[in-house]
Parts: structure tokens; sequence; C-alpha cells
């Protein structure tokens, strides 16, 4: 968007005409970390206007989804937050099998919930590392990326990749989980505290990261509905919803009993920055708690209701797996579905991650659109910034937690 | 049957149509009922029946849907805060000018959800403040999550303007 296709200046009152001058902020910049263009109106140093430009990440990706089945968008899904990939991929399946009304086993219930919940660990862990660098503080960066190379080295036991592991299927894993996993696990949950103890200490007090949070960028709790804010902006805020407590899926129903809603009332940045320090902790728990109780059993739901990829064993050894293979490979075959079309959500750590699948029969979506947290949080930000000094645009967007690819999509 | 469609059904009698399917409530407006019932429609949602949040605002194409009668529709997804309920109300619209009011005067969180929506199908979104592309770049001709839209385009990549470091 060249600089002149945005609305004019003119009416902003109290300023003077004068003195204004347009800043391009991004969209390659370090503070934006991902590709996203600011149109920044200044008056001095403090910023009267701002006009977000997005759209330089688009890559059609629902567009492939009316394209690909199920199973293969789930590609796709990963690439949209990155920094929690498999968040997406248990958000696009919760989805597609409330469409099949597929009921899950308890193990794949918990082993689903344990991976939401570390990739909750790991976005917030890179959102506070992230905004801390922004804000001159480095050391804490590293103590929380330290910690996120545990949670990718969990998921790499799991699935065999780190970052978009692709590891949900249609009623189920791509595998089961081993014991080595269960360890991992156990292990990160004794040493992720101290880190976590080690990330409060360093910021919660220190004068500089509090006095460039506190105050800024304020958003009240009528705002934060109006504008549709969900998850951890929402509830910095103080709108008391999380989908985990009030629309329990997965194993959250079960382990209510092991985690609080964290929530604050200042709405501004180091409230946002607090809310997800809490979060993290009470993550742990439901990991703690799901690990604990982590049922055995099969991952897959019935092979027999012809809704699962059957292990390779099963496709190479017998004939029923053979043919369950090729009937869900097949282009003529595949998921027969209701011709029906669903909204199903969940608690992401962005916020509300939601997919609205309209099935036609057939087993590719006929519409899967994303409700993408950080595409509505973005909307936010003009909101936010108006009347602040430039120097506080990086402490609001690293507050917001934009993900590019999820904005774009 | 949820209260609150006891209360829409006495103030637009005969306007729409419900159905559910899983725990999704919706509540269907055709496209000729929907320039003018839509608006009041969802104002009475939120003002008389507490929803007040707006979740979600999406398009579809229903172009050679089985059964489908309009083509494009926009759902809004609204949550009520204090009980947890959601309701999902479709509003239909029609060639050749798809049309629909704006509800940016009852949610703010719609203003850029509806650019997409505009972006994505050319639904036009009247009384909205700041009706502009939003994804793809302004001087883009298509609408390409429409369903007569193929999936690799028309070749509009290669025919962007090319600008130069002198130029820029």
């Amino acid at each position: 968007m060249p600089v002149d296709a945005i609305p004019a200046t003119d009416e902003i009152a109290g300023a003077d005409q004068e003195y204004l001058y347009t800043l391009n902020f991004g969209p390659q910049h370090p503070a934006t970390h991902t590709t996203l263009r600011l149109i920044l109106t200044l008056d001095g140093e403090t910023v009267v206007k701002a006009v977000p430009d997005i759209g330089f990440l688009h890559s059609g990706f629902e567009k492939l989804g009316e394209d690909l089945d199920f199973n293969q968008y789930v590609t796709i899904v990963d690439r949209m937050n990155y920094i929690s990939p498999v968040a997406n991929e248990i958000a696009w399946h919760h989805t597609v099998e409330k469409l099949l009304g597929i009921e899950l086993t308890p193990r794949c219930k918990y082993i689903r919930t344990i991976l939401a919940e570390l990739a909750r660990i790991s976005d917030h862990l890179l959102c506070i590392g992230a905004a801390a660098l922004d804000l001159g503080a480095l050391t804490a960066f590293l103590y929380a990326f330290n910690q996120r190379e545990a949670v990718y080295n969990i998921i790499e036991t799991a699935s065999g990749q780190r970052f978009h592991p692709s590891f949900t299927r249609v009623g189920g894993l791509m595998a089961d989980v081993t014991d080595e996993w269960v360890e991992l696990i156990r292990k990160f949950i004794r040493e992720f505290p101290k880190a976590h103890a080690d990330i409060s200490r360093l910021l919660n007090r220190n004068r500089i990261f509090v006095d460039r949070t506190k105050g800024i960028g304020v958003l009240s709790r009528d705002d934060a509905i109006n504008l549709s804010c969900s998850g951890p902006i929402a509830r910095a805020s103080g709108v008391v919803r999380d989908l985990r407590k009030d629309e329990p899926y997965l194993a959250y129903g079960e382990l209510a009993g092991a985690f609080k809603v964290v929530c604050a009332k200042g709405g501004d940045c180091y409230n946002r920055y607090l809310v997800r320090m809490g979060e993290m902790l009470e993550s742990l728990n439901i990991v703690q708690a799901a690990v604990e109780n982590l049922p055995g059993g099969p991952v897959n739901v019935d092979l027999n209701d012809k809704l699962t990829i059957p292990d390779k064993t099963a496709t190479y050894r017998s004939i029923e797996g053979l043919i369950q293979h090729f009937e869900l490979f097949m282009w003529n075959r595949r998921w027969e579905t209701p011709i029906e079309e669903v909204y199903g959500a969940n608690e992401t750590a962005n916020g509300e991650l939601g997919f609205y699948v309209v099935a036609d029969g057939t087993g590719r979506a006929w519409r899967a659109r994303t409700r993408p947290p950080s595409f509505i949080h973005f909307a936010v930000f003009p909101d936010l910034i108006e009347g602040h000094q430039i120097s506080d645009v990086p402490a609001i967007l690293g507050s917001l937690n934009i993900i590019a690819a999820e904005l774009d999509r | 049957m949820p209260g609150y469609l006891d209360i829409l059904a006495a103030r637009f009698p005969g306007a729409f149509t419900t159905s559910v399917f899983r725990d999704n409530q919706r509540v269907v407006i055709p496209a000729d009922k929907a320039p003018e019932v839509l608006l009041p429609l969802l104002r009475c949602l939120k003002e008389d029946c507490g929803f007040d949040m707006l979740a979600e605002l999406g398009g579809i194409d229903y172009l050679n849907y089985p059964n489908a009668t309009d083509r494009y529709c926009v759902v809004y997804g609204l949550t009520n805060l204090s009980t947890g309920q959601r309701v999902f109300v479709k509003a239909f619209t029609n060639d050749p000018e798809p049309e629909l009011p704006s509800v940016v005067e009852l949610w703010r969180g719609a203003n850029w959800m509806e650019r997409e929506v505009f972006d994505m199908y050319g639904v036009k979104f009247t009384g909205h403040p700041d009706l502009r592309r939003i994804l793809l770049p302004h001087e883009f001709a298509a609408h390409p999550l429409r369903k007569d839209y193929p999936l690799r385009g028309y070749g509009e990549r290669h025919n962007f303007a090319t600008v130069t470091r002198a130029e820029s």
C-alpha cells in the first residue's frame, strides 16, 4: 500500500498539522519480529495515528484448505502460528472430529492435552522473551529459549519433527508415545519452575521493564469485549473467559481441578506479561496432572469405524488394513461427511483459535475458515498505541504477540 | 429451545429459520430478508439477549453446494460472556451486487473481519468506515476465495508492477 493510499490525517485533533510526519515501521524491522508494516503519523515522538498494513505473508491457506483433505491440511495449519504448531493441529482436528462425530480414546485426549499445554508454554516463553528482548533485557530471552529447546525436544521425541510436527490425525495421532517421552516431560516438569523463577526475578521488579510496560497500551474490559479479544489479552483486561473451563474439550474437563484461570485487571502490557507468566505455571500443573494420570490403551479410535489411517503393520500385513489405507487415500473415497457445517474452537496460547468447517459430503472441506487470534488482536493495535511514544511500539507489539503467518494466512 | 430464540421469533416473525448441528445453534437469514433484518436482529441479540461479544465473522461461498439456494453467506459467531452460550447468525446475499449492512457500529472488532470478507468474497458492507482490501494488494482485481476462482489463480503474480529501488 503506498503511503498516499492511507486515509488522510487532516482531522486529527490537538496536533499541529505542520509538524506531523510519517514514519514507515516495517515490514522488515527487528522489533516487528515478523513481516508486518505500520504507517505511523508522529507529532514529535508521540504517535497520533497508526495504520497497520498487513498481507505480506498471505499465502492462501484457506484456499488450500478447500483443496486438501482433513489429514493433509494439518501440514498447512501447522504453519499458521508457527510458535506453537501442535496447538493449531489439535484445534483443526478437534473441529473435524466434531464434524464427523468422533469421540477420541482417553489416551489420545491426554496426550493431546499435554502437547497443547506444552505448546502454550513454549508460545508464552517466546512472547515474554521477545518482548523483554525488545525492551533491552537479553538475559530473560536466553533463559526462555533454553526452555523452549526442552519443549522442542519433547515434541521431536513424540513426532520426529521439531517445528512442524503434523502429529495429529483424524481420530487419533500419528503414533503412540513412548516411556522415554514421559521421562522427558517429567524432567521438564522438574526443571521448568527454576527457569520460570529466574525470568520472574529478572523482569517482575526490573525498573526499566516495569517503567516501559506499566500503564502502556491499556485495554479496558469493555474495549476488549467490543474488539473481540480473547486469550491472555482479554484476561489481562478482566474478561474471565477460558475455553478450557467454559467449554471443556479433550481432557480439560477431567483435569479441571488441576488448574486455575489467570486473570488481571489492569489491561496494560505489564498485566499481559503477568497473565502469561501465571498461565505457564498453570499449564505446567495440567501437564503434570495429565502425565501422572496418562491412561493406557490405543491412541486411535477403532479401526472398524473406517476413520483412521491404519498403522503400517496393518497396511502391509492384512487385507483389511490395506483396503482401509486405500479407502482413506483415494480421492473418490476418503471420509463420508455430513452435508453440514460446524464451528469448533480451542483455547490456544494466543486466544480462541477456531475453525469453521463446511462439509459437502466429501473428504475435503468446502470451506475451512480460520478464526485467527493474531488477526483480531492486531486490529486492536491502533487503539492501544495512539497517544503513546514511538518507543512504546515494540512494547505493545511484543505484548500482543502478533504472529504474521497467522495474521495473514 | 434457548430463550433468546423466542425473543427473536416474537420480534422478527418469519424472518429467519433455525437449525442445530452438534452444539452449534444457528439462525439463518435468507438473502431477501438479510438487508433489513440483519442489523436489528444482531442488535437485539447484543442488547436484549446478552450476546455481548462477536467472536467470529467469516464468509462462505455456496456456489454449487448441495441444496444451496443463495450464494454468499457471512457467519456471525456471537458469544454470551456471562452464560458462555454461542449462537451463529448466517446472513445470505447474492450476485450481482453482494451487499450486507456492516456491524461495526455494534462491535468495532468486526472492522478487520468484514474487510477480510470483502477482500476474499467481494461482499460489500454498507456503512463500514474503511472498506479497503486488507490481505491482498489494493490493485488486485479478483476475490480469491470465491468458488469460481481457480486454486492456482489467473496468473496475477506475473503481472504485478515491478518497483525499482529508485522509485520506492
